[in-house]
């Protein structure tokens, strides 16, 4: 009896070493970058990390295929190494020597992926299942592109400062011609009187245009005070 | 009492044609016109072509010729254009003409080179205020690829080289392969370009009226910038080793005559010299003006300016190496750590050269088939790019690395834009102050209206560099319109203010104006030395061009290079031959080394092999 047991458990394990091993048919490499992802609060991998593993495992078979029969047991890992990374296949529940066929599997983990990452605190980059490549989750479009907006800012701030330096140019010009007209009107009735010097109206004579004639300047300091 | 005021007295020296009290627009202040000169030198040559100068004619040593040639031909020039625009008081056209009827011509020259500039810088304004409306995105349009159409991976033209090319060449100039497949218009640019030049009109709507108040923004803002980037760039890793790497001097290169000829034209190019724009500024001066001073002030300015502009620009580069490097050297470690399955961060970038041999003896195969590349930081820096190169793609990218890259993308763009508006201030016043002394155009139409008609004018013809071969277009405007007919001028200004209207006559005006005898510094440059050099500068430039048929860079966005580092030591590009064509066609590209495998750090190492032109001399400015 106790023979026959010794002989199944050594097939059951032997069949199992030989289910699951680097590049079997139907295994997954699995591949975490614990400390990458978590840094300072990086747990380390040990056997009961494995146990979640293959519970999550078992719980997305479940859910995909919703026969409820995939027991823990059912999934197998082998070949942990330091980096973390290992093989595992998940075994058919009716029949302990077959594998459920890879497609099965990874449609399952696409299905779970979510959960499979949360359970562990990490992503898709840093929990890599080898074979299974990521899904690109649609970019962001707003409705109008942002830079459209901005141009539309960018204009009107031109256009308002254009129309508003024609506007006073236009205006200063009017303002200017009324004021020679006026000038020329007053000018014939003869009511303005405007200082000449010289031929050359004050107004123009300012001190921008003219020297302070030296000579005469000085001419305060000649006379003596009375 | 009568006779208090008296006008000036007549010097008899002086040119009869001078009036006093001529109407014509002035100065608010000293302080505005320096600013406008100083705007008007400074501008996108100062940050993106004397630092990839310095990089490449041996660093610090590349100082030498510099300054040599700012004292023998920058600061005289500078001074003769200034003296003689504020002695006449007229633009460049008139003004050639009051000195010789048979020297108008060159009034006429400048005025027709600051118009094709004009319209070819304004495009690159254009890019620039296209970069800064898509700064406010988030996530900044270069930092991602995006996806193709069926949504199953990322557009393949990116994916082959970065997503910053893919952005610059197919976003922005969407590229054609050659220039002479137009493509259309582009109706992004089209509007920027709108926006840019409805901003050029504001801004110059009355000519220094307007201007001189717009300069003390844009004149004093990249300054700003420049000192922002300047404190954070230095507090960035790998500064010390780009400020290294660019100011090593390397004594050797003295010897080449390449090294002498560049420092030359970029001084001369910086200046802004034989635009006609310098001559139209200072003839708005008053008559007694210390011109001397001023010219040696701008001169001066603008050489401090492009020394301090480059050490944030290579803080930044060295940054940019070093993250490279680091990126490069990541992406081995994890190779050898999922190939070899060792714990996590046990090889770190200190100890991985110590492991890479433990493996090699141990197991050399192995190894040798992860195909890793060599990672070398001396290799990242080597990587240097001048014009718009610089600013749009290798800046661009040391953007994304950056914390806050939307704030520093937006500061870096406002100052670019800055820098450009206030050289085009003294693009637009050597186009402008000309048109409006010729009486036809004075008398009829005020001086908006006329603005108003070069801006639109303008507009319209610099259309054509919109289209998808359009930058092909600003690169041959760029080496033929904007620098070998600016030596051709400025060689016969010297000729004709020292030789036609003689220097002695020339010497009275300036001591006139300035209250001191021209020292000899002056009388021997101006004499002999500035038109000899420029004679020198003049045909070596033109022989440097026979040598080789003419280039230029083109995209080809078929033709995907794959280099392996390890067994090809640093391909110096990858070459068409077109028989048919008098072009060699260099197909500029980011050659790429993909690690496929799907490890986590994936990413794409590019190699810039971005050839420079031979001529970006105007671009220089």
């Amino acid at each position: 009896m106790l023979g026959v047991l010794l002989l199944a458990f050594s097939v059951v394990s032997v069949a199992s070493a030989e289910l699951c091993k680097p590049d079997a048919q139907n295994a997954f490499k699995v591949r975490l970058s614990i400390k990458t992802a978590l840094g300072d609060n990086a747990y380390a991998w040990d056997a009961n990390e494995e146990y979640l593993f293959k519970a999550m495992m078992a719980f997305a078979m479940r859910r995909y295929s919703s026969k409820s029969t995939t027991q823990i047991s059912n999934v197998l890992l082998c070949n942990v190494t330091d980096r973390v990374s290992f093989w595992f296949v998940v075994t058919d529940s009716s029949k302990n020597t077959t594998t459920v066929p890879g497609s099965e599997v990874e449609a399952a983990i696409r299905m779970n992926r979510n959960r499979i990452n949360s359970a562990f605190l990490l992503s898709d980059k840093t929990l890599q299942f080898l074979k299974i490549s990521t899904t690109l989750s649609p970019p962001v479009e707003p409705s109008t592109p942002v830079w459209l907006i901005v141009f539309g800012v960018v204009l009107s701030l031109i256009v308002a400062g254009i129309v508003f330096l024609v506007v006073s140019g236009i205006r200063k010009h009017k303002k200017k011609n009324k004021e020679s007209t006026e000038r020329e009107n007053l000018e014939e009735k003869g009511e303005v009187t405007i200082t000449i010097e010289n031929g050359i109206p004050c107004e123009t004579l300012d001190l921008k245009a003219g020297h302070v004639n030296g000579v005469f300047a000085a001419d305060d300091e000649r006379f003596t005070s009375l | 009492i009568q006779g208090y005021f008296i006008l000036e007295d007549l010097p008899m020296d002086m040119p009869p044609e001078v009036p006093k009290e001529d109407g014509r627009p002035k100065w608010d202040n000293k302080f505005q016109y320096i600013l406008s000169c100083i705007g008007f030198a400074v501008g996108l040559g100062n940050v993106w072509r004397f630092p990839y100068l310095c990089q490449i004619h041996g660093g610090g040593a590349f100082l030498i010729p510099y300054f040599i040639a700012l004292i023998f031909e920058g600061i005289p020039l500078l001074h003769l254009e200034l003296a003689l625009g504020q002695c006449l008081r007229k633009g460049s056209i008139n003004a050639w003409h009051t000195i010789s009827p048979y020297l108008g011509g060159v009034g006429v020259a400048s005025l027709m080179v600051s118009v094709l500039v004009s319209l070819y810088y304004n495009t690159i304004l254009t890019w620039v205020m296209w970069y800064f409306i898509n700064s406010f995105q988030e996530p900044l349009p270069w930092s991602v690829c995006p996806l193709n159409e069926n949504r199953t991976g990322l557009n393949e033209e990116c994916y082959e080289s970065t997503a910053v090319n893919y952005f610059w060449y197919r976003k922005t100039l969407n590229i054609t392969p050659d220039v002479t497949d137009s493509g259309t218009l582009q109706w992004w640019l089209v509007l920027c370009l709108a926006a840019c030049w409805a901003i050029v009109y504001l801004c110059t709507i009355r000519g220094i009226e307007t201007t001189g108040k717009a300069i003390y923004v844009t004149a004093i803002f990249p300054y700003l910038v420049l000192t922002i980037f300047l404190i954070h760039g230095l507090s960035l890793p790998g500064a010390t080793e780009g400020l290294v790497y660019l100011f090593t001097p390397n004594l050797n290169i003295l010897k080449n005559p390449r090294v002498w000829l560049d420092a030359a034209t970029q001084i001369f190019f910086s200046l802004s010299l034989a635009f006609g724009g310098l001559i139209a500024f200072s003839s708005y001066n008053p008559s007694k003006n210390d011109c001397e001073k001023d010219a040696v002030t701008v001169a001066i300015v603008n050489s401090i300016t492009s020394l301090y502009a480059s050490i944030p620009v290579f803080s930044v580069l060295g940054f940019k190496a070093i993250t490279g490097y680091w990126d490069c050297l990541d992406r081995n470690i994890i190779s050898v750590i999922n190939e070899y399955d060792l714990p996590e961060q046990s090889i770190t970038r200190q100890n991985y050269t110590d492991w890479i041999t433990f493996l090699n003896s141990s197991n050399p195969e192995k190894l040798t088939g992860l195909k890793l590349k060599s990672c070398d930081l001396q290799e990242f820096l080597d990587q240097s790019v001048s014009g718009s190169g610089l600013a749009f793609i290798v800046f661009t990218q040391a953007i994304i690395l950056m914390p806050g890259s939307q704030a520093w993308a937006i500061l870096f763009f406002v100052m670019l834009f800055s820098l450009g508006l206030s050289s085009m201030f003294g693009n637009i016043e050597g186009v402008f102050t000309p048109l409006l002394e010729l009486q036809v155009i004075s008398k009829s139409i005020p001086k908006e209206l006329l603005s108003g008609i070069i801006c639109l004018a303008s507009f319209f013809f610099a259309l054509c560099f919109t289209l998808g071969s359009g930058s092909y277009w600003i690169d041959i405007f760029d080496s033929y319109a904007g620098s070998l007919p600016l030596l051709v001028i400025a060689f016969f200004e010297v000729i004709g203010v020292v030789y036609v209207y003689k220097i002695k006559r020339f010497s009275k005006d300036v001591k006139w104006m300035t209250g001191r005898k021209l020292n000899l510094y002056w009388q021997i440059t101006w004499r002999f030395i500035s038109p000899l050099l420029l004679l020198i500068v003049f045909v070596a430039f033109v022989t440097l061009q026979i040598q080789k048929t003419p280039t230029y860079a083109a995209w080809n966005p078929k033709y995907v290079c794959f280099l392996i580092f390890a067994i090809l030591n640093r391909s110096e590009g990858c070459m068409f031959f077109s028989p048919t064509k008098s072009f060699k066609i260099t197909a500029l590209q980011s050659c790429i080394t993909n690690t496929r495998d799907g490890n986590i750090f994936k990413g794409s190492r590019e190699t810039l092999l971005l050839s420079t032109m031979t001529g970006k001399e105007a671009v220089a400015r």
